[in-house]
């Protein structure tokens, strides 16, 4: 198995500890002027998502966690898996709700995500930056209503539902802020 | 502040002196990495400090000497950290360490009044390592055993690192000084520890009344540590023993080992003045008297951008 010293440690490096797969978010020299070091390290738990410290003496080995970041186009959800496929090889592997987590809002077909797989199975979907989705319903929309603020609910073909500005209308392509979750702006052919 | 430290030294008489980074040899520590390089076919080394020629020039009659120098540590980088910073390093003949210790405090003063800082000056602490344990964890540190340093680690609810080695004395200790001693000193001022335990100082004279403790000092700033000063070890036998323990260290730990400075020991033979000598991180001292936190910021590229 391989294994990373902690000389080799920085951040996005991904280890096995506890037998979960971690992500080095942050290491940290501990050092008493002469003398023993210490990496003081801050990781992310790449099941929970939670932050963990852990302290290793310096020039410990630890374990490699085989995790890989693949881009995968979402194919379809069965209500207990959500399918995604390897657009070169056709390979298909199917991600639980746990690990589509918050994604799941922005996920339509053919969408590219990026899927974080541990030993081949998905742990992590992380959706595009931006996606563009159509609105299916909202309110109507207020003509010449578009340099007023003020907003109102609008439910995305994914079943999301954003704030989105008085003058959009059902059926028009809106670019979402993924990390957000806001409205960026309508997406005109 | 390299002004200032330079008319510090001309007006107490102490020459500059400048010595190679290449060596064929480097320090037997093993906590100290050293970058290897090589040179018409044979290994070299950069110097983590420039000690063992400076040691050379002593034996050779030198006198007073300081030096400022860039030294290179491997695998060295954080926010305290980078793999090669600027030393002070200086000798002062016939002084013992607590002379020495005098000495740091005038110049760490001297800097301060030059400088524009917001920095003023508070009295000077000084305690041996062994009352600094007793006073924070209620521990002897030249006494107690690891059974009972994990035990004292544990009832503190400090973490025990991964990849921790039970039966290392030194080894708790510095974790111990890391998380609990260095913590608790004073976040304002400057700490002087003395008396480190002999096991963590190769090249310092032992105490003729304790030889369980060594003339080695620190020097801390709040957490933050600056200087690491001796009273030099004078013996040459005395010094290839403890040379030779540490490889033995290194070979234990799967480390290489490190040729041994013939060219230090047989000067150490001829003969070298008793004397003390210390070495600071000067950018550690500019981060504490302009109040900076990470060392990046006291350099002009660290090493993330070179």
């Amino acid at each position: 198995m391989a294994s990373y010293s902690t000389n080799e440690f920085k951040g996005g490096l991904k280890l096995l500890l506890d037998g979960d797969p971690v992500s080095i978010v942050e290491n940290e020299l501990v050092k008493p002027g002469k003398g023993q070091a210490f990496n003081r390290v801050k990781l992310r738990n790449l099941k929970t998502g939670r932050m963990i410290e852990r302290t290793f003496k310096s020039g410990e080995s630890v374990e490699a966690a085989d995790v890989v970041d693949a881009n995968l186009e979402f194919s379809y959800n069965d209500g207990e898996f959500w399918y995604f496929m390897d657009p070169d090889t056709y390979e298909q592997v199917g991600a639980s709700n746990e690990a589509v987590g918050e994604a799941s809002k922005w996920l339509k077909a053919q969408q590219l995500c990026q899927v974080t797989l541990w030993n081949g199975a998905p742990l992590m979907v992380t959706p595009p930056n931006f996606v563009e989705l159509t609105v299916t319903e909202t309110d109507p929309g207020l003509k010449g209503d578009t340099a007023q603020g003020g907003t109102k609910p609008a439910t995305l073909e994914t079943g999301a539902v954003v704030k989105v500005p008085l003058f959009v209308e059902s059926g028009e392509m809106l670019k979402i802020d993924t990390r957000t979750g806001e409205y960026v702006s309508r997406v005109k052919d | 502040m390299l002004q200032n430290i330079r008319a510090f030294f001309t007006r107490y008489n102490a020459l500059e002196v400048e010595t190679p980074i290449l060596s064929k040899s480097t320090i037997t520590d093993p906590h100290l990495h050293s970058f290897k390089t090589g040179y018409l076919n044979h290994h070299y080394y950069l110097h983590t400090s420039p000690e063992f020629f400076m040691k050379r020039l002593l034996a050779a009659g030198s006198g007073d000497i300081y030096q400022i120098c860039k030294v290179f540590r491997d695998d060295e980088q954080g926010q305290n950290h980078n793999p090669e910073f600027t030393m002070l390093e200086w000798y002062r003949v016939g002084f013992d360490q607590q002379q020495l210790m005098d000495e740091i405090e005038k110049l760490f003063k001297t800097l301060l009044k030059k400088l524009d800082t917001e920095l003023s000056w508070q009295s000077v602490k000084r305690i041996s390592y062994q009352q600094v344990f007793i006073d924070v964890l209620g521990i002897d540190p030249l006494e107690t055993g690891v059974v009972e340093l994990k035990s004292v680690t544990e009832k503190n609810n400090i973490e025990i690192p991964i990849g921790m080695d039970a039966d290392d004395r030194d080894m708790w200790l510095d974790w111990l000084m890391t998380q609990a001693i260095a913590p608790s000193l004073d976040k304002k001022q400057f700490t002087f520890l003395y008396d480190y335990p002999a096991s963590q100082a190769a090249l310092a004279k032992l105490n003729s009344a304790d030889p369980r403790v060594a003339h080695r000092f620190e020097v801390y700033y709040g957490e933050l540590e600056l200087a690491n000063g001796f009273n030099e070890l004078t013996n040459a036998a005395e010094q290839r023993r403890r040379f030779e323990e540490e490889n033995k260290k290194r070979q234990q730990l799967g480390l290489d080992i490190i040729p041994v400075d013939e060219n230090l020991l047989s000067a150490l033979e001829q003969g070298i003045p008793e004397c003390s000598g210390v070495a600071v991180g000067l950018d550690r001292l500019l981060m504490v008297l302009l109040g900076i936190e990470r060392i990046e910021d006291v350099l002009s590229f660290g090493v993330r951008k070179v």
